[in-house]
């Protein structure tokens, strides 16, 4: 069964060509930003009753393979994972290869994101232990499913897009698999300590509320009780001890590495000066960057404009790095709101400082919620690979069409009131600037400004942005003019690259409904 | 059969390409591409490969390509440079579309406080350089490139002179000594460049030759625009040689040190205070000042120690340099911090300006400022005072018609 196969395709609300059925379920195609607002009840658990599990609170199995026995792992069925560890998870190889030991097939892995160091999986997706992944695919995954090898549509969500796609039953999961930094026999479990510590265990939470099953994993079993427990025991079946889960020097880099780039420096300033200059700078504001080098930067610069203008933040939102830490001990903000820790100096903050609070796409990403934190960010500075003329934006793919990155909080982050993207105007001859975007994941109306060493283009829908730069001696320019000077400079438009009709991915937007489809490259 | 390499190849490889060419006598044109942009640009890149073969006189020949998202200007200057290694005495040159910034003479005493060395290799640090604000961008062609792409930096030079944007900074190349120095001229000078800055220079007579050699191309090439020297010293004997030098030519508008050279030549090496080197600066100094050009500091080359950047350029300016040399995009904003005028310095020139002009407007051949009696040297000093505090941000551009500050 491949359900890459027979599809039907209509037309949605952003002019995008979607599937109707998604891996076997049916979809909903986008209707537009805001639009769509499922009814009913979210999912829930099954009904627990707490005499069925040990009285002395002690929940270990001997093993991987006996825990997912005593989950009642069989052919079919979900497994999850959170991405805490990144590129240095040991765990998720062991667990579908006690999985292979075991005999079951076509399970679908729903991690928050796989990396490089999942590539190994590949062996089982070819073997039919894994039928499909669902999640960000990097590296060697995303070449896999690129070329059109893996049976089911690689499903792309954003953090609080996968959140939501669990509370409305889209993506049942039978067995979370939470790596633990350290835990209890009860399944209380920490990011925030142990020699695999990694800060947070925020997008392994939906996982533990909501699974039918979940087994805490660890390197660094403590007793009762396991403070603080980001999660909770109450909500875990199973607990495994493992002499290693992770790398602990692919988990957290000791030191965020700044850019060294003298283009990306520059953008990341202009950034930081359109940031002071709009006046969005102001006492009790907040903003979001990501661990990129670009957004690392204008942080930094961000920072020493504060300082010039005595200018206090309430807070920022992370990826906490030790910049934002940096900033969080000089006063300059009064919280580090934080979905993930990027480097030591990140982890170390997080256990010691109480205004340093961890967080979880529920509360900030998530569509389901009443409300979420993102909405309420005066900024937020974001990647792209590729802007159009309607500034809409791609991050999922490259120009020449393959996967490439996952969505991440990236989407969800689009609904901060002012979205900016600093990306440089072209990367090795390829003009990021086009027609129309290869992938649509952010539709243009949310994104507010687009920066580059080329200049800055304000959306025309943002008049009050428009005006309130209009005498700062900022570069600011029509995308139309940087995109003709852009050309000029690399020889005309590039080629678009030529798809087939075999569809390989879909890209869901934060309510759950499919923006657009990701198909194979012509080889 | 003989090959021909231009470029750098090694997974480094980017905004750039290698260029293997094999010379045929049969057979057409052969392309055999291999490139990162192959499914945007590929068929557009064989293209140009024949319309430059084409350009060059040549229907026969294998041309090997591995590119790494270069820009048009440049697979064309490695595709012309790797031919020319095979054919030295091939005289058609294949020339890219020209960029979008027109080319006017620059001023003799415009700002120079800013100079950044690019090398004339690598193409990927050229084409954002002129977004940084820097006042002058050097395409260099000596020190930084190696012997065996000597040659395919000249012509990368030529067409990125030709094609790129250098938002206004003044467009300086850096030219070898010698006959390679010669070379280097007849390929830049006919295009769009405003300074030719010429290394170690000892004695007047080189000068003098040069600016023959410069007449002349201009000559053939039916140039107009006038075309400035900045020679740089870099040894005792052309700091003793200061004043001569810097009244060599009528081409020089600036005299620049190169303290590396300098410094071993003495038989020492640079410190961070700088005492071996402090006669050599002054005297150069003293010998652009009384030739009324711009003495032009040298390089400050650790680009992380950006407090040891501001420290020497105060000390520059202390020591009457008009500006300094960069190697990296980040040290321009720092060197026109330090170059620019104090506020009580801005001030005063304004109230000079101010009393010159009302003298102007009256008629009167004295400025005078109170009962103080203002030399014509410094008004000079006070315009110049403006001028830069203006080009620094310190100062509106509109100053004059706005109410004098308290």
């Amino acid at each position: 069964m491949n359900f890459r196969e027979n599809l039907e395709f209509v037309i949605n609300a952003a002019g995008r060509k979607v599937p109707t059925m998604v891996n076997g379920r049916p979809g909903i195609p986008f209707q537009g930003v805001s639009k769509y607002r499922p009814r009913g009840q979210v999912t829930a658990v099954p009904i627990r009753t707490c005499s069925d599990y040990p009285s002395d609170g002690d929940k270990r199995q001997p093993s991987l393979k006996a825990a997912l026995q005593a989950a009642g792992l069989r052919d079919g069925m979900t497994i999850s994972s959170h991405h805490h560890f990144r590129n240095g998870d040991l765990l998720m190889n062991q667990v579908f290869k006690a999985a292979a030991e075991l005999g079951v097939k076509n399970l679908r892995w729903f991690p928050s994101a796989a990396f490089p160091c999942h590539a190994p999986l590949i062996e089982y997706l070819d073997s039919g232990v894994i039928g499909w992944i669902e999640g960000s695919l990097n590296g060697p995954l995303g070449d896999y499913a690129s070329s059109g090898r893996m049976k089911g549509l690689a499903v792309l969500r954003s953090h609080g897009g996968r959140w939501q796609a669990i509370q409305d039953g889209e993506v049942q999961v039978d067995i979370a698999v939470i790596a633990a930094p350290t835990a209890d026999a009860f399944g209380n479990a920490t990011g925030d300590r142990g020699p695999s510590a990694c800060g947070l265990l925020g997008f392994g939470l939906a996982d533990s509320l909501y699974a039918r099953h979940s087994i805490v994993v660890t390197d660094n079993l403590v007793p009762f009780p396991c403070v603080p427990w980001q999660i909770q025991g109450n909500h875990i079946d199973f607990v495994v001890e493992l002499p290693e889960i992770g790398d602990p020097s692919k988990i957290i880099s000791g030191t965020t590495q700044l850019t060294r780039s003298p283009d990306r420096l520059h953008i990341a300033e202009l950034a930081a000066n359109f940031v002071a200059r709009a006046g969005i700078m102001k006492d009790g504001f907040s903003f979001q960057a990501g661990a990129g080098g670009t957004a690392l930067a204008f942080a930094i610069y961000l920072q020493e404009l504060m300082k010039e203008a005595k200018v206090k933040a309430r807070f920022v939102r992370g990826g906490s790095t030790q910049y934002l830490v940096s900033m969080l001990e000089q006063g300059l903000t009064e919280y580090i709101l934080d979905g993930q820790t990027f480097d030591l100096e990140g982890v170390r903050s997080m256990r010691e400082n109480p205004h340093h609070v961890n967080t979880s796409p529920f509360t900030s990403y998530n569509w389901h919620g009443k409300g979420c934190f993102a909405t309420m960010l005066d900024c937020v500075v974001l990647g792209a690979t590729e802007v159009d003329l309607d500034f809409n934006a791609n991050v999922v793919t490259h120009s020449d069409g393959k996967l490439l990155h996952g969505i991440g909080g990236w989407q969800n982050c689009l609904s901060s009131k002012c979205t900016i993207l600093p990306i440089p105007a072209f990367r090795n001859r390829i003009p990021i600037i086009v027609d129309r975007v290869t992938t649509l994941v952010g539709p243009g109306e949310l994104i507010d400004v687009i920066i580059t060493e080329r200049g800055i283009a304000i959306n025309p829908k943002r008049k009050d942005l428009i005006e309130a730069t209009r005498d700062s001696g900022l570069p600011i320019r029509d995308i139309r003019d940087i995109k003709a000077e852009v050309d000029q400079l690399c020889g005309g438009p590039p080629e678009k690259p030529q798809f087939t009709d075999d569809i390989i991915g879909v890209v869901k937007w934060v309510d759950g409904t499919i923006l657009d489809s990701v198909f194979r490259v012509q080889s | 059969m003989s090959q021909y390499i231009s470029g750098r190849p090694g997974p480094s490889l980017s905004s750039d390409l290698v260029v293997n060419y094999e010379p045929k006598d049969s057979g057409g044109v052969i392309v055999r591409l291999k490139s990162k942009v192959q499914a945007l640009y590929g068929e557009r890149i064989e293209a140009q490969a024949r319309q430059t073969m084409t350009d060059l006189g040549l229907n026969h020949g294998a041309l090997e390509i591995e590119d790494a998202g270069a820009l048009p200007f440049v697979i064309a200057a490695r595709i012309e440079a790797a031919v020319k290694m095979a054919h030295p005495d091939l005289k058609q040159t294949s020339l890219p579309q020209p960029g979008p910034e027109t080319f006017s003479a620059t001023p003799r005493d415009r700002f120079r406080r800013s100079r950044l060395y690019v090398p004339g290799n690598q193409p990927k640090l050229m084409l954002n350089a002129g977004i940084h604000g820097g006042d002058g961008i050097i395409l260099d062609l000596e020190d930084a490139v190696a012997l065996t792409e000597k040659d395919s930096a000249r012509l990368i030079v030529r067409n990125a002179l030709i094609a790129l944007n250098f938002f206004g900074a003044e467009r300086m190349v850096r030219i070898n000594q010698g006959e390679r120095g010669r070379l280097d001229l007849m390929a830049v000078v006919p295009c769009p460049v405003h300074l030719i800055l010429i290394p170690k220079v000892e004695d007047a007579e080189e000068l003098e030759t040069l600016d023959r050699e410069v007449d002349q191309i201009m000559a053939d090439c039916g140039r107009q625009v006038p075309i400035h020297f900045m020679p740089i010293l870099e040894s005792a004997r052309g700091i003793l040689n200061a004043l001569t030098i810097a009244k060599a030519s009528p081409r020089n508008v600036a005299l620049a040190i190169g303290l590396e050279d300098y410094t071993a030549d003495i038989g020492t090496q640079r410190s961070l205070e700088g005492t071996e080197s402090f006669f050599a600066r002054s005297m150069l100094v003293n010998a652009a000042r009384a030739a009324g050009i711009q003495p032009i500091d040298t390089v400050f080359s650790d680009v992380s120690d950006m407090d040891g950047l501001r420290q020497s350029v105060v000390e520059a300016k202390q020591l009457g340099f008009d500006g300094k040399g960069c190697i990296h995009p980040r040290q321009i904003g720092v060197i026109h911090e330090g170059f620019a005028p104090e506020e009580s310095e801005i001030q005063k020139a304004v109230r000079i300006v101010r009393a010159f002009d009302k003298a102007q407007a009256q008629g009167l051949g004295v400025v005078s400022l109170g009962s103080k009696m203002i030399d014509p040297p410094v008004v000079k000093r006070a315009l110049r005072t403006v001028d830069l505090a203006v080009a620094c941000d310190r100062l509106p551009e509109d100053w004059r018609e706005q109410e004098v500050q308290a």
